[in-house]
């Protein structure tokens, strides 16, 4: 069954869709992530444009960011005011990011920037879990305690001024690397589709100190946020934003995340960071292969002028 | 009186049937004699709109035709060819090509070409290149072979356009949106005929040009035109609308439907 894709203006078969909302949503309710770092590569290889793809995929992560951040609302395991600093950032990383993507579009440079910050990121953030994961499984095998957090334990991060207290977070941080991280995810938003909690999280753990109990309550809150914003500027200026794929993709992604949940359930901390980190890095290492071989065809057609 | 009212008619007639006469483009026929009408063409079409649901996938468009004043001896001994094309919205165009750049391979130079059909299917009695020569095509630009693709802005260093224009030909062909149909036409021995064009499912969205070419011994000798509009419909087209009308209104449904869909399914599936 085919149907007819009004913004991308193209047919897809709809079975082919689901089924990818659904692997997607599978994986990202088992692993706790968006998917949105999944779902735009899959559709650029179902030959999507790009432009489409990553607008959709924003907009799709608003749904399954929503239906992953309900419990954490409800459990109010979210820290409104870390969150609103890291809103602030990502917003106007967003709107930077938006401005950046029709600018490389309108040079032609738009799909190789969007795949080498893929592969850039997705192996990087996917071989640094790995490490992590592998040695805290070693641990676990060799039944170490794994070592606590050192009160008191500063890095420079928490030498910058303008500090703020996070009563919830239990934290008395600078809003300097809160504000820059969320710009930096608001720009990957606008200019890769992704809502960033991958990338988000181990940065909030690890470089700011965050308690991971309010992690991700807090990044999901962020990531609601920024990517609804983001769905709505790419809607007004590149006019992207597919809602018939969105709805497909969104539909499949919230039923296949409610079976991931319960998988992933089943499955220890360690060992599903290992598998996801394993799941990046092959999504990395195939849009990298893309890049570095000699492509089938060297010439490509787009509708449109330079410089339009 | 009357035979010189006769006689004057006949004069008259005389003078018309000469004024129907062809100018020299139209060569003498086989038995040499000297025409007295000048062949023409009649067209119609199956549909003068095409309209794009949401289980569009691609459709057909009939055109048929008569061919008027037509001899009948080169009718029989097949001197006639009927060429149709449909041509897409103009659009500009850019090629790009990539080469290796530290390893990668990077869109490194382009060309933009001068506005183009977008979508483009022909169709013929026979192949074009037997119905006429190479330099009346290119004269009339008919034909994938032939458009013409005139080069408007150039970016890096395009260090051969030929190499450029062959690349358009070549991806417009294989994604199916230039189409090029050798039997696609029939032309009866009364005189009628019709040809069946394919539209692929990524047609682009607004007027087409559907054109009818009659060939005589390889002269282009008439040609019609009409109009065919492709318009998105119902859901499809209020969707459009709505996005490129009222983006931002567009844009916060989409974010609604999201948070809807999100929230729906975390209520279905609560388990506490």
């Amino acid at each position: 069954m085919t149907v007819y894709l009004p913004i991308a203006e193209l047919s897809v078969n709809v079975f082919i869709i689901l089924g990818m909302g659904a692997a997607v949503g599978f994986l990202s309710g088992m692993f706790g992530v968006g998917g949105g770092f999944l779902i735009t590569p899959l559709l650029i290889f179902y030959n999507i444009p790009p432009v489409v793809a990553v607008a959709t995929g924003a907009n799709q992560v608003v749904a399954s960011s929503v239906s992953g951040s309900i419990t954490h609302f409800r459990r109010g395991t979210l820290d409104v005011k870390l969150g609103s600093m890291l809103l602030i950032g990502g917003l106007c990383g967003a709107t930077v990011g938006v401005w950046l993507f029709t600018l490389l579009r309108s040079i032609g440079q738009l799909d190789l920037i969007i795949s080498l910050l893929y592969v850039i990121l997705l192996s990087t953030v996917g071989g640094l879990m790995l490490k992590e994961s592998i040695s805290a499984i070693r641990r676990t095998a060799r039944n170490e305690t794994i070592p606590l957090r050192r009160p008191g334990h500063h890095n420079w991060v928490h030498r910058l001024p303008l500090k703020m207290r996070f009563k919830k977070s239990k934290l008395y941080l600078s809003v300097i690397p809160i504000i820059a991280l969320g710009f930096a995810i608001g720009i990957l938003t606008s200019v890769m589709g992704v809502g960033g909690g991958f990338i988000m999280v181990p940065a909030m753990i690890y470089l700011l100190r965050i308690p991971t109990n309010v992690v991700v309550g807090t990044s999901l809150f962020q990531i609601i946020f920024v990517t609804a914003y983001t769905t709505i500027v790419q809607a007004a200026t590149n006019y992207s934003v597919d809602i018939v794929l969105a709805f497909i993709l969104m539909l499949a992604g919230v039923i296949g995340a409610q079976y991931g949940v319960r998988v992933g359930q089943k499955l220890r901390g360690e060992q599903l960071r290992a598998l996801l980190a394993l799941l990046v890095l092959a999504v990395g290492i195939r849009l990298a292969i893309g890049l570095v071989v000699r492509p089938e065809d060297l010439f490509s057609v787009a509708v449109g002028g330079l410089g339009y | 009186m009357r035979a010189a009212l006769l006689a004057s008619l006949v004069v008259f007639c005389a003078g018309a049937a000469l004024a129907q006469t062809p100018p020299l483009a139209v060569s003498p026929d086989a038995q040499g004699k000297p025409r007295t009408l000048q062949e023409n063409i009649e067209i119609g079409a199956s549909t003068n709109e095409i309209s794009i649901a949401s289980d569009f996938r691609g459709a057909d468009f009939t055109m048929f035709g008569a061919l008027n004043n037509a001899d009948q001896l080169l009718l029989a001994i097949g001197q006639y060819d009927i060429v149709v094309t449909l041509e897409g919205p103009n659009e500009y165009t850019t090629v790009r090509k990539k080469s290796r750049v530290a390893g990668i391979w990077i869109n490194t130079s382009a060309i933009t070409f001068a506005p183009l059909p977008e979508s483009y299917s022909m169709a013929s009695t026979r192949n074009i290149n037997d119905i006429a020569s190479p330099g009346t095509l290119k004269a009339m630009g008919l034909g994938v072979e032939h458009l013409p693709l005139n080069s408007a802005v150039f970016s890096g260093v395009p260090d051969n356009v030929y190499d450029f224009q062959e690349a358009y030909r070549r991806l417009k062909l294989a994604s199916g949106i230039y189409r090029n149909d050798t039997t696609g036409v029939r032309l009866e021995r009364t005189g009628l005929f019709w040809a069946t064009l394919r539209l692929p499912a990524n047609v682009p969205n607004g007027v087409h040009t559907a054109r009818a070419y009659l060939f005589k011994s390889g002269m282009p000798v008439a040609q019609r035109e009409l109009k065919l509009r492709v318009v998105k419909t119902g859901m499809e087209q209020a969707i459009t609308n709505a996005a490129h009308q009222t983006p931002v209104v567009y844009g916060i449904l989409c974010v609604l439907t999201a948070v809807i869909t999100g929230w729906g399914a975390s209520l279905l599936f609560r388990r506490d």
